[in-house]
């Protein structure tokens, strides 16, 4: 291995002492990780954590971005409490997020149980099942908003095909919620799938022989060898689904905007309408504080959660 | 990521043969559906992009187009200035692919590889941002790269998203099965800490140059709602943010709105095509999108 001399900059402008050669020599060691991880720290710095700084500062202002911020201390944090609206967000995130998790990890779980066996064309049948989930949440939006769509979608033709006639998918508010839950599976399915998969190669197969030896049912050996070894996998894919529920975005503001009317709005779109629509920047920001400390508490809970069951 | 490699396909993995019975055709069978209904979307994007615009308000159940009518394309092409989204995104993606991958690459390696004060509750101060969504700190980002003068602009739509949470993670993993006996070897024969870091560790970091890349790839060329923010002149758009608004536009034009979804997601869908198993491996190992 052939490797050049340290590149020294400090030799580089010319007329640079000697003894600055010495000093960087001595504490490169030292200074050389700081440099390394600087421009990421950079950014992370600027666009990161001083956002959050300045959210929680600006959600004590009343402030449209005209003129100068004024302090209103909570009061931005206690108008929530009698907003409506902003608890119909709340619940639509509820709602949408109890709609989506649980539902997207049992088919994930079954599509990869199904697909760890040795069936023939599998890996053809993994590849469609994973698809949806690199496609932009735009398209999928648009897909979904054609499929769906009250009068010349493909869902309601084929319902009227068989009796069961048209179902106002988009323009009621209860299945308007519906039909977004079901265009998050078709993206969700995949993600846990990969996950599941990796989860269920890497329990050994002995385990499985020893069960059958003892004439231990499909289900029984699924029962008490799969999901008691793939709890850690589990757990994780539940925090993992209840955080992007909470990030939903681009497909509720492009399939539905938030309608009809309140019904589809969740919180991180309230955010964005109250900042970029109302002007309400304190506003969108209290509420934006109020979802990250929600995030905060579920992360924690998820490390706590790991950490204990790794000591065991 | 060695435990994952055998949920890749297509890596020597003998495809099953043999005849199926019982319990595995029944499940064969319920798995072949599943894929089914699963593309099924995609499979009517395309045949509503490509149908004659007649037949899509029919009402009725015909699944294929009676005649291809490839100029659904050009019509929906020439509605909105689609040559400059492109320009937009494809620029986009281009430059952030190299920065992202070169400011995570150096930090995480740092992180995985060098011990120094304050590291341990830096890395953890960046991870935790990793489940904050961008509306939280939209307003005060949004001042930030105004302040830069950077609205309308590609870098203000890439820089900010350019340390990523999920990057450094991955390749801090990815850095810690590099054996230190390798940079102990370089270092006593005297090489410098950038040339340890250009000569003998990024040589082994394909994998995960390949994995950071395919991802950046993918959020820069579907995001959305960052970009919905910084970018409010029409000429900045991306392709995401042009199909938002031809959804605004021309919300009948079913034929328009496919014709171009489908178009937009071709490049993933080629990356996806080539590089299936970066993907997979990518999520498989971090648990995360």
């Amino acid at each position: 291995m052939t490797l050049r001399q340290p590149e020294n900059p400090a030799t580089k402008d010319g007329g640079a002492p000697s003894g600055v050669r010495g000093w960087w020599n001595r504490n490169q060691r030292l200074l050389i990780p700081y440099i390394f991880i600087a421009p990421n720290v950079v950014v992370f710095a600027v666009f990161m954590f001083l956002p959050i700084l300045l959210a929680f500062y600006i959600s004590l202002n009343e402030w449209t971005l005209i003129g100068f911020p004024t302090f209103v201390g909570l009061s931005n944090y206690l108008d929530m409490l009698e907003d409506s609206e902003f608890w119909r967000a709340f619940y639509n995130t509820g709602v949408y997020t109890v709609g989506t998790v649980p539902t997207s990890i049992a088919l994930g779980l079954a599509v990869a149980v199904g697909l760890n066996r040795k069936l023939p064309g599998r890996t053809l049948l993994r590849s469609i099942f994973f698809v949806p989930v690199i496609i932009s949440l735009v398209a999928v939006a648009l897909i979904a908003a054609w499929i769906f769509n009250d009068n010349y979608g493909i869902i309601n033709a084929a319902l009227s095909a068989v009796g069961i006639g048209d179902v106002p998918w988009l323009s009621s508010a209860r299945w308007a919620m519906t039909s977004l839950i079901i265009a998050t599976l078709w993206i969700r399915l995949g993600f846990n799938m990969v996950i599941y998969l990796a989860a269920l190669q890497s329990i050994p197969t002995e385990l499985y022989d020893a069960a059958r030896v003892d004439g231990a049912s499909g289900w029984r050996r699924f029962r008490h060898i799969t999901w008691p070894l793939l709890g850690p996998t589990t757990f994780l894919l539940v925090i993992i689904n209840i955080i992007y529920s909470l990030h939903v975005f681009d497909l509720i503001y492009v399939m539905t905007g938030g309608g009809p009317g309140f019904s589809t709005t969740v919180l991180v779109q309230y955010i964005y309408q109250m900042a970029f629509t109302e002007g309400q920047m304190g506003y969108a920001s209290a509420i934006g504080v109020v979802l990250y400390l929600l995030l905060l508490i579920i992360t924690v809970f998820q490390w706590r959660v790991t950490r204990q069951s790794e000591n065991v | 990521m060695a435990t994952v490699r055998s949920v890749l396909p297509g890596r020597g993995e003998k495809e099953p043969r043999g005849r199926l019975k019982g319990a595995n055709l029944f499940v064969w069978l319920v798995l072949v559906v599943g894929a089914l209904v699963v593309a099924f979307p995609l499979y009517w994007m395309f045949a509503t992009a490509v149908r004659p615009k007649k037949e899509i308000f029919g009402g009725g159940l015909d699944l294929v187009p009676s005649t291809f009518v490839w100029s659904n394309f050009a019509d929906a092409w020439n509605k909105l200035p689609w040559d400059q989204f492109y320009i937009n995104s494809i620029a986009i993606a281009a430059i952030a692919v190299p920065v992202t991958v070169f400011i995570n690459l150096l930090a995480g390696y740092t992180f995985a590889k060098y011990t120094f004060p304050g590291r341990d509750i830096l890395f953890l101060l960046m991870i935790s941002t990793l489940m904050i969504p961008i509306q939280v700190i939209m307003v005060p980002e949004f001042l930030i790269v105004a302040k830069l003068g950077w609205v309308n602009t590609w870098w203000g739509v890439l820089v900010p998203r350019a340390a990523e949470a999920f990057g450094l993670f991955m390749v801090r993993q990815f850095m810690v099965s590099i054996p230190d006996e390798l940079i102990e070897a370089a270092r006593l024969d005297g090489a410098g800490e950038f040339t340890i870091f250009r000569r003998v560790v990024l040589p082994l970091s394909w994998p995960v140059i390949a994995v950071l890349s395919i991802f950046t790839f993918m959020w820069r060329w579907n995001d959305f709602a960052w970009p919905l923010v910084v970018l409010q002149e029409q000429s900045a758009y991306t392709v995401p943010l042009g199909l938002n608004l031809m959804k605004g536009q021309y919300f009948t034009d079913w034929t328009g709105l496919m014709s171009m979804s489908l178009l937009s997601i071709i490049p993933m869908m080629l990356v996806f095509i080539f590089f299936q198993r970066y993907f997979i491996q990518g999520i498989a190992s971090t648990g995360l999108k």
